[in-house]
């Protein structure tokens, strides 16, 4: 693991670039976005194998991620970036006619690191399954990852694939839930309740673990036990708690902030809030 | 190949007789040959589209997807990002209306190389009824953008287009059906993807069709022929994108269309027919489709003459469409 502080300069940056996209768009995601932003960061500065200046769409003898709650696309695009495959100052184009940066994330503008539009939830952890099916067929041993918000649980599709995933013995696919407890209408208790998250899962056959959204001590644990967990005949489902709207008060734990763009004012109070500041686009 | 005009009855009794969905199993099991990334998933209905061959032959490469169409749709679209060509089988009616946002997203948007392959569609299904009676999925898949569109005719034409689709790059749905239908092309009959077939050369009448209907066409334009009507029939297999240059120039011979498929009027072939003249050269044109109705159960045969889509039925809209060009009353 790279020193927690050089990881946690990013997610705040990256968090720093959410809100400036999303300002700069007057639409958007913030709030699962800023509840997302360590992991992601952890994922793709440390965990996947990838090679970002040599991006393909078929990523041979690389991992692959698909993010299936895509409205989150601004933490996605913000890392992507950072990461390498394609220029900061692109995000400054989210949402705008023309850009590569659409709305929700596509695959027609041929941004790297994309490889399926997703928007219509419930979709990814099946086009995932394929993925991961495809690189066992072609010899390859590399991990899938998926990452679900816990309302896109709802979707039924998700249940057919995670049947599909368990019956298939598909043990190279890590998937994560962004389990926030909120979703557009309200709370996922209130709008329409889960359940037991981990005794569904596990009933559906999946290896099933828990960990701390925010705490990249507790994610780089998770991820060395999901792998281990891994190729043994069952697909990984971690129930990732997080807090939507992390970083920024105003903004933390209320689904109000689910698809809402802050004003200049606001703006200004939440890169109060997000000090440590790499370089913006 | 038989002259369809002058052949007598007997030898159109002769032909043999096969279901398009076998031509399908039998060319999947060609093309699985033909192309080592070909992989084929199907939705618990392996015995109906004969994907039986294919499976046994290679059985790392068939994935059973269980009672669960969205979730087939999505992980055919995953498997491309690997470099296989994915062969998807269900029955039409669970191909398309019931995962089109799947499609729409996972594989049309993203432009995905998956092959949507869709047996048992339209009347011809029949006994099961009209809640498997799929008659507005051409409609469907032709509005989606980076959608080719396919429907065959007979056996040989069936397997011969399974190869042509594994060849052709990008998301294709391919619809054939049920019953057993005279072979009415040959083994090396060419099929090109976009490219009409032309069955007879005519005078009076551009009769286009495509699918089971390409049959009650020629048998049509037989009893025409005895009636001293000249058909100019051309099978447009490939609905989307249509070989408007091959219906252009038959209509400018024969200045009147009529349209004939297994499909509502609406969302159609003959719409998209129509769509294409009305830019180019407004003709005259009558439809032989299902009316804005459901089906119901029956035989095959009751079906399609109940719903009029029948040889008389296509031989009173050409008659009719003849008049109209004259300037008759129709």
């Amino acid at each position: 693991m790279s020193s927690p502080s050089t990881l946690r300069d990013l997610c705040t940056q990256v968090r720093r670039d959410i809100v400036r996209m999303v300002h700069g768009a007057s639409s958007g995601h913030p709030g699962g976005s800023l509840g997302c932003t360590d992991f992601l960061v952890k994922l793709y500065f440390e965990e996947m194998q990838i090679d970002p200046s040599n991006w393909s769409m078929d990523g041979k003898g690389e991992d692959l991620f698909f993010l299936s709650n895509g409205h989150i696309s601004p933490v996605w695009y913000s890392v992507l970036s950072r990461r390498g495959y394609f220029d900061v100052p692109e995000l400054a184009t989210f949402r705008k006619l023309n850009s590569r940066l659409q709305g929700h994330p596509a695959t027609e503008e041929g941004l790297p690191g994309i490889r399926v539009a997703s928007g219509s939830l419930g979709q990814g952890l099946s086009v995932a399954c394929g993925a991961a099916q495809a690189k066992k067929l072609n010899g390859e041993d590399r991990w899938v990852y998926t990452l679900h918000g816990d309302g896109e649980l709802q979707e039924g599709q998700i249940w057919e694939a995670a049947i599909y995933a368990a019956h298939h013995k598909i043990d190279n696919l890590i998937s994560f839930v962004d389990w926030n407890g909120q979703q557009i209408d309200g709370s996922v208790e209130d709008v329409m309740s889960l359940g037991s998250l981990h005794d569904k899962w596990s009933a559906f056959g999946w290896e099933v673990m828990e960990c701390n959204g925010h705490d990249l001590e507790d994610l780089d644990r998770v991820f060395k036990a999901a792998r281990a967990a891994g190729g043994n005949g069952k697909p990984v489902m971690v129930l990732m708690r997080t807090d939507m709207g992390r970083g920024v008060d105003f903004m933390e734990g209320t689904h109000k902030w689910h698809g809402v763009a802050p004003n200049d004012d606001q703006l200004k109070s939440a890169l109060s809030q997000l000090e440590t500041s790499l370089s913006d686009y | 190949m038989l002259d369809f005009i002058t052949a007598d009855n007997s030898e159109l009794e002769a032909l043999e007789r096969k279901d398009t969905r076998s031509g399908f199993g039998q060319g999947l099991l060609e093309v699985g040959q033909a192309h080592p990334n070909a992989v084929a998933l199907c939705a618990d209905l392996t015995g109906s589209l004969k994907m039986n061959a294919f499976k046994d032959a290679f059985p790392d490469r068939f994935h059973q997807a269980g009672i669960a169409e969205a979730n087939m749709i999505g992980v055919a679209a995953g498997m491309t990002i690997g470099g296989l060509i994915p062969f998807t089988g269900t029955f039409a009616n669970f191909s398309t209306g019931r995962v089109y946002d799947q499609i729409r997203q996972s594989v049309a948007y993203s432009e995905k190389n998956v092959k949507i392959c869709a047996s048992h569609c339209g009347l011809t299904l029949g006994e099961d009824g009209a809640t498997h009676q799929i008659l507005e999925d051409v409609g469907m898949m032709k509005m989606l953008p980076n959608m080719t569109v396919i429907h065959t005719c007979d056996y040989e034409q069936t397997r011969n287009a399974t190869h042509a689709i594994a060849k052709h790059h990008g998301p294709v749905y391919f619809r054939f059906g049920r019953p057993k239908v005279p072979i009415i092309t040959e083994a090396d009959t060419p099929f090109i993807i976009g490219q009409a077939r032309r069955v007879m050369t005519g005078s009076d009448v551009t009769l286009v069709a495509n699918g089971h209907l390409v049959w009650n066409a020629i048998l049509a334009a037989r009893q025409l022929a005895a009636e001293g009507v000249s058909v100019d029939l051309l099978d447009m297999h490939t609905v989307k994108p249509m070989d408007e240059a091959a219906l252009i120039e038959s209509v400018k011979r024969t200045g009147c269309l009529v349209t004939a498929e297994e499909h509502q009027r609406a969302g159609g072939m003959g719409e998209s027919a129509a769509a294409c003249l009305a830019s180019h050269m407004p003709t005259p044109q009558r439809f032989v489709a299902v009316n804005d109705s459901f089906g119901e159960s029956g035989t095959p045969a009751q079906l399609l003459e109940k719903y009029g889509l029948g040889p008389s039925a296509i031989v009173s809209a050409c008659k009719e469409v003849i008049a109209v060009k004259q300037g008759l009353p129709a």
